[in-house]
């Protein structure tokens, strides 16, 4: 009996082999997490080996609270006159368009080449591979590069700086054309619409919106490029001045100034772009 | 409703007197521009291939700029760590304050407006600026290029995470909360799992943004691979420079390739 009732348990019957486990864990989720999870081994070994020597973080912090209060409390033009700041500020703002026009123009002729609904697909791929070369070279190693060949000062700044610009316009625009649909383009094509009418006349007309607003985004980064290369180039904009009153006189007070003339200019861009989207938003 | 009633030829006249005014004003505001930065725009752009003919001379790399290889990979890989640290706390404290600030989940709407000022004042500021005031205090040390890349993807992060939660459905969080769910379950429940693809996209955009800056706060702070790209350039060793720029675009190529697959398997 005792050795009956022992070999009870095993004649039950297995659990039905076809009945899944229901997993939470789909693959996206797995990668995902595996993602997030290795970025953070990377963060966390990078903050424990980060190079701290010598430096006093509570030092450091209490000095960098002093130095924001004397930026942003007391503000004051230092060593140099509101016009010249003013100036200067003019000058960044007026290189950051000069920079977004030229960009926006050379972009879209080389964007129709890069679409690959309007252009054979060996050109296109070819443009595109040319294209995320240069944007993969940070805006401002293009601005020193020309500076060698072009001089220091204005015409290396934006000739650099339309570099970068054309690459990342004509990604944007390329991708902007690609999304019209090709029944539309072959239509035409079969109607016998020759190439740039389809371009300028269907094309542009359905796509300026977006157009238009990665130019405005483009617009606000040539901005900060154009103050980032007047700091590391020495063009003479705001961004020279900032260089030298934050690391030449360490005066804050005028970094103060400079970095509150900069909010300005960025809120009136914000505001801007509101207003243009707005405007084309209720137009379309 | 009065509806007014335009011939053809009426709508394209318009339309191309409309084009003319915004040509010319655009004309007018290029060469505005032109003669405030003193560019000159036929001669520069004569000089472009010329210039990149020169590019290709000296700065292909040589034998001699093979042995710079060492602290070019090193400094390359600490600006990388650096790119990505700066990335993760930034999206960790960015996520917070996301949370808190999201027109859907947030707790009092004061505190809304005032994560949503600070964010755009960080944003705002320039890198230059907050390299200028970091290293003033924190000295020559890969911890300044961490805390000034950190500070401006913190306001970048914060405004993308807070349009990501407020794109989600209303409906959902309503649903939850009629269940009686309460508020962590609702953001960790409800909110953080249908968002969590869309901020790792953000995150891994914002990691290759990141490493391009590093550079320009590199050669501001006089840390990382940008500041061996100024020494090696200003010593006149243009192919040192050159490999490092070779190394920085494959590195970027690289990340941008992977961070497409991931995002195309996560989503």
């Amino acid at each position: 009996m005792i050795e009956n009732s022992s070999t009870t348990p095993k004649t039950l019957p297995q659990p039905n082999p076809k009945t899944k486990r229901i997993s939470m864990m789909t693959r996206p989720r797995l990668i995902l997490r595996t993602v997030l999870g290795g970025l953070t081994l990377v963060t966390l070994y990078s903050l424990l080996t980060l190079n701290t020597a010598n430096l006093k973080l509570s030092e450091a912090f209490k000095s960098l609270g002093t130095n924001l209060h004397s930026m942003f409390l007391q503000p004051s033009v230092g060593q140099d006159s509101w016009n010249l700041l003013l100036t200067a500020l003019t000058r960044s703002v007026s290189l950051a368009m000069l920079t977004t026009l030229l960009g926006a123009l050379f972009a879209f002729f080389i964007a129709v080449g890069a679409a690959r609904n309007l252009s054979p697909t060996w050109l296109a791929n070819t443009i595109k591979a040319v294209m995320a070369f240069i944007r993969s070279i940070p805006t401002i190693l293009w601005v020193l590069i020309y500076s060698v060949t072009m001089g220091l000062g204005a015409n290396a700044a934006v000739v650099g700086l339309t570099f970068h610009s054309i690459a990342y316009l004509v990604k944007a625009y390329s991708e902007s054309i690609e999304e019209t649909s090709s029944d539309t383009i072959e239509a035409l094509k079969a109607s016998g619409v020759g190439f740039w009418p389809i371009v300028f006349q269907a094309i542009l007309p359905s796509i300026i919106p977006a157009l238009l607003s990665w130019t405005f985004i483009r617009f606000e980064i040539n901005f900060a490029n154009a103050v980032a290369v007047g700091a590391a180039a020495g063009a003479d904009d705001i961004g020279y001045y900032l260089f030298m009153s934050g690391s030449f006189y360490s005066n804050f007070h005028e970094v103060g100034l400079i970095v509150y003339l900069l909010l300005g200019v960025a809120v009136i861009l914000e505001l801007v772009s509101m207003r243009l989207r707005g405007h084309y938003l209720q137009k379309n | 409703m009065k509806t007014n009633y335009r011939s053809p030829q009426q709508f394209f006249r318009q339309r191309q007197l409309r084009l003319w005014v915004v040509l010319i004003i655009l004309i007018a505001i290029y060469w505005l521009s032109m003669a405030i930065v003193s560019f000159q725009t036929i001669p520069s752009i004569v000089k472009v291939p010329a210039g990149l003919v020169w590019l290709f001379k000296n700065f292909v790399p040589t034998q001699r700029s093979i042995s710079y290889l060492g602290p070019i990979l090193y400094q390359l890989w600490r600006t990388l760590l650096v790119a990505v640290s700066s990335t993760i706390c930034a999206s960790f404290f960015g996520l917070i304050f996301a949370i808190l600030g999201a027109k859907t989940t947030t707790p009092s709407p004061i505190l809304r407006v005032v994560i949503r000022f600070g964010a755009s004042l960080l944003r705002n500021i320039p890198v230059v600026a907050w390299s200028m005031i970091l290293l003033f205090s924190f000295k020559q040390s890969d911890f300044t290029g961490f805390l000034a890349l950190f500070f401006m993807t913190l306001g970048y992060l914060t405004r993308a995470f807070t349009e990501t939660i407020e794109d989600l459905d209303g409906e959902k969080l309503q649903a939850l909360q009629a269940v009686g769910a309460n508020y962590f379950q609702c953001v960790f429940c409800g909110v953080l799992p249908e968002v969590a693809s869309t901020l790792t996209s953000w995150v891994l955009y914002m990691i290759e943004n990141n490493l391009r800056d590093a550079t320009l706060v590199g050669i501001l702070t006089g840390t990382g691979v940008g500041f061996l790209f100024d020494h090696y350039f200003k010593s006149f060793r243009y192919d040192a420079a050159g490999l490092i720029v070779l190394l920085i675009a494959i590195l970027v190529i690289l990340l941008e390739l992977s961070s497409t697959q991931i995002r195309r398997a996560i989503a």
